[in-house]
C-alpha cells in the first residue's frame, strides 16, 4: 500500500460525488434517476475497457462508487462470452457482482427482521 | 409520459413558480459531497488493503470484500437510524457509493417488515434499488453481446 | 336558495359552534412555537403502537376522546363524524370511526380537510339534519413520507422548498347551540390546475388555489381583507405563502399584516430542519383547533378567514406524468 493510492482514492472518489451531487442540486433528477445512469455510464466504460485504468490509479476511489457496478457486470458478461460465446454473457452477468448483491440481500433482510425503522 | 402542453395561464403562473422556488446551497452541498465521498472511498481503499493483506489476496480481488463491508456499514447506519441524518449533509457523498445502494435496499425492507417477511420484506427490497439493477444488467447484456459477436475487438 | 350568496358561498342562518376541540401532536412537533396551544404532546412517534399507521390512528382517536370529553359528552350524543387523513383510502378516519361508533361519513380533501369538514359540518347543523357534529383529521410525517415519497430510512435529501408533514391529530365538536366560536359562512372551491407537477413544491401547486377561493369570497359576500383580525392559509409554506399573495395582488387584492399560513405557524424555522414549512392535514387541523379556539376563547379574535389548502394527487397521478389538481374551502369563524 501506497500513499498515492490513498490521496487518488479521496480525490477520485470525492470528485465522483461532488460532480452527482451537482447533477442533483441543479437538475430535478432524483437520486433513483441518477444511480441508474451511474450504473449504465459504467457498463459502457466497462465495455470500452476504460474504468479498470480508474481503478488502478485510485483502488477505493474507483471501486466504492455505484459506477464500478455497472463496470462489474459488463467485466463479468465479456470474460464469460471470450470464452463460451453468447452464453457466457447470460452465465458470466453476475460473476463479479455476485458478493455485493448477496451481502446486500443478506444484510438488509436481517436488519430488518430485528429492527424498526426509526422514522 | 404524456406531456401535457400548458395553456398560457398555467405557463404564467409557472414561470413565477421558478422565481420563487430557492436555489440549493449547490456549491456548498457539492464540497459536502466532495469531503464525504472522498472520506469514504478512502475507507474503503483501507478496507481493500486490510483485506489484500489479511487474506493474502490481489487488490482487484480484494476490492469485493471491501465493497461488502462497506455495504454492511451501510445497511447497519440505516437499520440504527442513522444514515438519513448523514445523508442530509453528506449527500451524494453517501449516496453514490455502494453505501447507498445497501441504504436503498435496507430502508425498503425496514419500512415494509410490518407487511409481512414475504409480502412486505421480500417483495420490496428491491423497490429502489432494483432499477439500478435492471438498468445495469440491460447494459451490460448489449455490451458482452457485442463483445461475443464482433470478433477482434 | 336562501342560504347561497354569490357564486359558491353559503351563509348561515344560526350559524353552528365549536364547542370543544381536541389536539394531539408529534414530539417534534412539541419542540415547535405551537406546543402551549395543544391538549397532548407524544413523546414518542410509534405513540406505543406497533406501526407508524397505527400511531396516527391512535392519535386521532385520542383527539376525537378528548373533544368529547371537554365538552363532557359521549360518543352516543354525538349524530355523525366527519373525518379525513392523507393515507390510501382515508383508513386512519375509517378505523377511528369503527372504535367511536358514531354515524360516520369519509371525506378526503388532502389537507384542506378540516375545512371541508367545517364547511359540512355547518351546512348539515345549519340544515338541521344533526345537533352535533364531530369534525376529524390527522396526518402522520412516517406514513406520509413513506406514502408518498420515500422508506423514513431513505437517506435522499430534501429539497429547500420541500415542507415537513406534521404528525398530529385535531378534531372539533360542533354544536347547534352553546359557546363558543361560530362558522358564519363557508366559501367550497373549484378545483384548480396551474400546470404544477412537483410533488415536492406542493405550497406553488396549492397556492392559485388559495388565492381563487379567498378572492370568491370576498366577491361572493362584499367583505374585503380588512373585514378580518386573521386571514389564514392551510399549508403553503413559505413559497406558497408568497405566491399566493403575488396571485392575490394581480387581482387587486391585497393582503396585509393580517394574512397568514398554518404551514409557517408549526415548527420554529431557524431551529428545526423543515425547509420551507409544514404540510399535511394536520397543520390546518392543529392550528385551528388548537391556537385559533384558545385565542377565540381569549378574546383575542373576533372574525378569522380559514382556507385550509389539498393538494388532490396520488402517488399514482404523479409517476404517471400528471399535474397536480389542488383545492381550497374557505370557512369563516366569527366570535
Amino acid at each position: 500500500m501506497d500513499w498515492q493510492t490513498y490521496f487518488f482514492a479521496f480525490l477520485v472518489g470525492g470528485g465522483i460525488c461532488f460532480f452527482c451531487q451537482l447533477i442533483l442540486d441543479l437538475t430535478k433528477l432524483t437520486p433513483g434517476h441518477l444511480l441508474t445512469g451511474l450504473t449504465v455510464l459504467g457498463g459502457i466504460l466497462g465495455g470500452l475497457g476504460l474504468y479498470d485504468p480508474l481503478i488502478k490509479l485510485a483502488g477505493g476511489g474507483a471501486t466504492m462508487p455505484i459506477i464500478s457496478f455497472g463496470n462489474s457486470l459488463a467485466k463479468g458478461a465479456i470474460a464469460e462470452a471470450e470464452k463460451t460465446g453468447v452464453l457466457g454473457v447470460l452465465t458470466g452477468m453476475f460473476e463479479l457482482t455476485s458478493t455485493g448483491i448477496t451481502a446486500a440481500i443478506i444484510f438488509s433482510f436481517l436488519m430488518a427482521l430485528v429492527t424498526r425503522p426509526k422514522g | 409520459m404524456p406531456a401535457k402542453k400548458l395553456n398560457p395561464k398555467q405557463a404564467a403562473y409557472q414561470k413565477k413558480v421558478k422565481k420563487y422556488e430557492p436555489k440549493p446551497k449547490a456549491l456548498r452541498n457539492a464540497l459536502l459531497a466532495f469531503l464525504s465521498g472522498g472520506v469514504v472511498c478512502l475507507l474503503g481503499q483501507a478496507l481493500t488493503d486490510f483485506f489484500g493483506a489479511v487474506m493474502d489476496l490481489p487488490p482487484e480481488k480484494a476490492a469485493t470484500p471491501a465493497v461488502a463491508t462497506m455495504i454492511f456499514f451501510g445497511a447497519l447506519l440505516t437499520s440504527l437510524g442513522l444514515f438519513d441524518r448523514i445523508a442530509r449533509f453528506a449527500g451524494a457523498g453517501v449516496a453514490v457509493p455502494v453505501t447507498g445502494f445497501a441504504n436503498s435496499m435496507v430502508s425498503a425492507a425496514l419500512e415494509f417488515r410490518e407487511e409481512g417477511p414475504i409480502l412486505g420484506i421480500g417483495a420490496k427490497l428491491f423497490s429502489l434499488a432494483g432499477s439500478v439493477i435492471t438498468f445495469g444488467v440491460v447494459t451490460a447484456f448489449i455490451v458482452g453481446l457485442i463483445h461475443a459477436i464482433l470478433p477482434g475487438r | 336558495m336562501g342560504k347561497k350568496t354569490g357564486k359558491q358561498t353559503f351563509q348561515f342562518a344560526t350559524p353552528p359552534v365549536i364547542i370543544a376541540t381536541g389536539t394531539v401532536a408529534g414530539p417534534f412537533e412539541g419542540q415547535g412555537p405551537l406546543a402551549e396551544e395543544v391538549d397532548v404532546v407524544l413523546s414518542d412517534l410509534r405513540n406505543g403502537e406497533n406501526s407508524f399507521e397505527q400511531a396516527e390512528r391512535s392519535m386521532l382517536i385520542q383527539a376525537c376522546r378528548l373533544a368529547l370529553d371537554h365538552a363532557s359528552r359521549g360518543s352516543a350524543e354525538v349524530d355523525l363524524f366527519l373525518a379525513g387523513d392523507l393515507l390510501n383510502q382515508i383508513i386512519s378516519s375509517s378505523f377511528t370511526a369503527a372504535t367511536l361508533g358514531i354515524p360516520y361519513l369519509g371525506i378526503y380533501g388532502a389537507c384542506s380537510t378540516v375545512a371541508e369538514g367545517l364547511a359540512l359540518a355547518s351546512m348539515i347543523l345549519d340544515g338541521g339534519f344533526a345537533g352535533a357534529v364531530l369534525v376529524a383529521t390527522s396526518s402522520h410525517n412516517a406514513t406520509a413520507e413513506r406514502q408518498y415519497r420515500y422508506p423514513t430510512e431513505y437517506g435522499g435529501q430534501r429539497r429547500p422548498y420541500q415542507q415537513w408533514t406534521v404528525t398530529g391529530a385535531a378534531a372539533g365538536l360542533l354544536g347547534y347551540t352553546g359557546q363558543g366560536p361560530r362558522i358564519t359562512a363557508a366559501t367550497v372551491g373549484k378545483v384548480v390546475d396551474m400546470g404544477c407537477k412537483d410533488p415536492l413544491n406542493l405550497g406553488a401547486a396549492m397556492a392559485p388555489a388559495a388565492a381563487e377561493t379567498i378572492a370568491c369570497h370576498f366577491e361572493d359576500t362584499g367583505w374585503d381583507p380588512d373585514s378580518f383580525d386573521l386571514i389564514l392559509t392551510g399549508d403553503l409554506g413559505e413559497i406558497g405563502f408568497k405566491l399566493c399573495r403575488e396571485v392575490l395582488a394581480e387581482k387587486n387584492i391585497h393582503l396585509g399584516e393580517n394574512f397568514s399560513d398554518c404551514g409557517l405557524l408549526i415548527y420554529d424555522r431557524e431551529k428545526q430542519d423543515v425547509h420551507a414549512g409544514a404540510s399535511g392535514c394536520a397543520t390546518a387541523g392543529l392550528v385551528t383547533f388548537g391556537r385559533l379556539f384558545r385565542q377565540f376563547q381569549r378574546g383575542e379574535l373576533s372574525r378569522v378567514l380559514l382556507v385550509a389548502t389539498g393538494a388532490l394527487h396520488s402517488p399514482t397521478s404523479f409517476m404517471q406524468g400528471e399535474n397536480i389538481p389542488c383545492i381550497a374551502h374557505a370557512v369563516r369563524i366569527e366570535a
